[in-house]
């Protein structure tokens, strides 16, 4: 659960930063801000279920100097404040951090009104924003410390269901640096959030196979690493990107960008193609919609047959 | 200070601005220079040589496409020169068509998309409280910006915290881009509206400056809620055939008219 990291990392933040404000629209417990709320509860602003609100007020509160962590379901922000968060964040340049659990088809059961398969396209379009996807509980908690120390915005993903441990204590966290969590030599797997543990088993599967997979955690969408990527790809010249989110606009678009333009390799880019969601278990939607680890062998031992 | 004269040569600078650019808003802006001349003049504590002066008060300017009175206000006030006033609109001008914070010494947001000034304000009032410091937040908005959600959301908010650092100006002109509001989405009484939503509310002409210092001086005392003025104003006040013809909301002068509204301000 990248909530409950979030939520403990956040406090670590508060404990000495005492500009960190959080607001919440009516979703405290659910985005783990509760014990902020309890052991700050002048720092903290209930705003009721009100999305434009929460996002206007937090850049009011930002510039008076403080660092307002704005938090609810990413259906409703950026869902639903999108054009808020555009004019009296990103273009007024105030450091708010739009921090959003319940993204992607991991929301699982509230079905596809609740899981939000856009926000990082909109977010990512946005000029002066910042976008990160943590991929376990230990790397929420170190983003939502990171993110207090920069003065911009910031899009922080998170998720809903638990996801297993990936990356360590001792695991560095640079907000703009992507991780190589395993070295490859004939293709890169390059994945964000939920996705990254598949990507690693997928490696092992890989392995077994003969292929040596590079696998690199993409945690901060913008801005991209591009000098770890390049590096890679120059390298593996055949790239896969995974993602629970749609695969227009999101960490696959975002790669495809940065390749075309600068060294043209093929790409596949798996994620959720052009369909809403549904209810069910997660694991049951993410072997559904194909977001798991069998779909990323077999991609990749496609593009290595046709390339 | 005389209020009135002050309030003549900014709508002349104004009109003569709009002119220039050729496109912008020009009903709002005249319907609220004196309130503007007020505030800037008589009641807000800023320093235009330090726009980000901790101690200062802060204007948040919701509906921002009636910027061209604040941009001839600041002007007057001496936050930048007066001959930035010629640039408005115009490419690479700190005078964007609707106001931008980074750009412009003497605004304090970003704004345009209508209905989040408020809130915005309420940021404000909040983050000060929290640093239990005494400065006080004026917020101008439209009466067409009522038609927002998000507005409401923001007066909600402000009667929960009980803002009482915070002013909120409405500038009832009864006009909308597409005709008289009361055709285009009736906003009836604003007054009971916002007494319904706990606030302090009061009602004046906005263009009797003794109306706008007593009112003003009376919210400035009420400390246990957020305070609201409902100024009723006149969209193109001071040039007769620019008067409540809402047609002149989104239009500019052009040489001939300028001359007429020119020679009616004498």
């Amino acid at each position: 659960m990248t909530r409950s990291g979030f939520g403990k990392g956040l406090l670590e933040a508060a404990k000495t930063n005492k500009d960190i404000v959080v607001l919440s629209a009516d979703l405290a417990g659910s985005t783990k801000v509760s014990e902020f709320a309890k052991t700050y509860p002048h720092r903290f602003f209930q705003v009721g279920v009100a999305e434009q609100n929460l996002v206007t007020t937090a850049s009011g509160l930002a510039h008076t100097g403080k660092i307002p962590y704005a938090t609810t379901f990413s259906a409703f922000s950026p869902g639903r404040n999108f054009e808020q968060i555009r004019t009296t964040i990103c273009y007024n340049d105030q450091p708010v951090k739009i921090c959003s659990t319940h993204t992607g088809l991991g929301v699982g059961e509230d079905g596809a009104t609740h899981q939000m398969l856009e926000d990082i396209a909109l977010m990512r379009s946005l000029p002066n924003m910042i976008v990160i996807q943590p991929c376990d509980d230990l790397e929420a908690s170190k983003a939502a410390i990171e993110i207090s120390k920069v003065n911009k915005p910031v899009y922080l993903r998170l998720t809903r269901q638990n996801l297993p441990q990936v990356t360590k204590e001792s695991s560095k966290f640079k907000i703009g640096k992507a991780n190589i969590l395993r070295k490859g030599e004939h293709i890169t797997i390059i994945a964000i959030g939920p996705l990254v543990a598949p990507s690693l088993e997928a490696a092992d599967k890989l392995k077994e196979l003969g292929i040596s997979a590079e696998v690199i955690n993409c945690h901060t969408v913008k801005p991209l690493d591009e000098k770890t990527i390049l590096q890679s790809v120059k390298k593996t010249e055949l790239v896969i990107t995974a993602e629970d989110h749609q695969v227009t606009g999101g960490l696959g678009s975002a790669v495809a960008e940065l390749l075309s333009q600068k060294k043209p390799v093929p790409l596949k880019i798996i994620g959720v193609e052009d369909k809403f969601g549904e209810s069910g278990n997660y694991k049951e939607l993410f072997n559904k919609y194909k977001l798991n680890s069998k779909r990323i062998v077999e991609e990749a031992k496609k593009l290595i047959e046709d390339f | 200070m005389d209020l009135k004269k002050n309030a003549l040569e900014i709508r002349k600078d104004m009109l003569i601005m709009l002119n220039k650019a050729g496109s912008g808003h020009t009903a709002g802006p005249l319907g609220m220079t004196d309130i503007f001349t007020y505030l800037y003049f008589n009641f807000l504590k800023v320093n235009p040589k330090k726009p980000l002066d901790p101690n200062r008060d802060y204007l948040i300017l919701s509906n921002g496409h009636i910027c061209p009175v604040q941009y001839t206000v600041l002007a007057h006030k001496g936050f930048f020169p007066k001959t930035h006033l010629a640039t408005l609109r115009k490419l690479s001008s700190p005078l964007q068509g609707h106001p931008h914070r980074t750009q412009l010494p003497g605004i304090e947001t970003t704004s345009g998309p209508l209905g989040s000034g408020i809130s915005q304000a309420c940021g404000v009032a909040l983050g000060l409280k929290l640093d239990k410091k005494p400065n006080r937040v004026v917020c101008i908005t439209s009466d067409g910006e009522h038609q927002e959600g998000n507005t409401w959301e923001a007066i909600l908010l402000a009667a929960k915290y009980k803002l009482n650092n915070l002013i909120v100006i409405v500038d009832r002109n009864k006009i909308q881009i597409d005709g008289n509001t009361e055709d285009i989405m009736p906003l009836g009484s604003l007054k009971d509206k916002y007494k319904a939503f706990e606030w302090s509310v009061q009602e004046i002409n906005g263009h009797d400056f003794e109306e706008i210092e007593k009112a003003l001086e009376k919210a400035d005392k009420i400390k246990t809620m957020p305070s609201v003025i409902v100024a009723n104003t006149t969209p193109g006040k001071g040039v007769k055939f620019m008067e409540d013809d809402y047609t002149w909301h989104g239009k500019t002068p052009s040489e001939d008219e300028l001359r007429e509204a020119l020679e009616e301000l004498k």
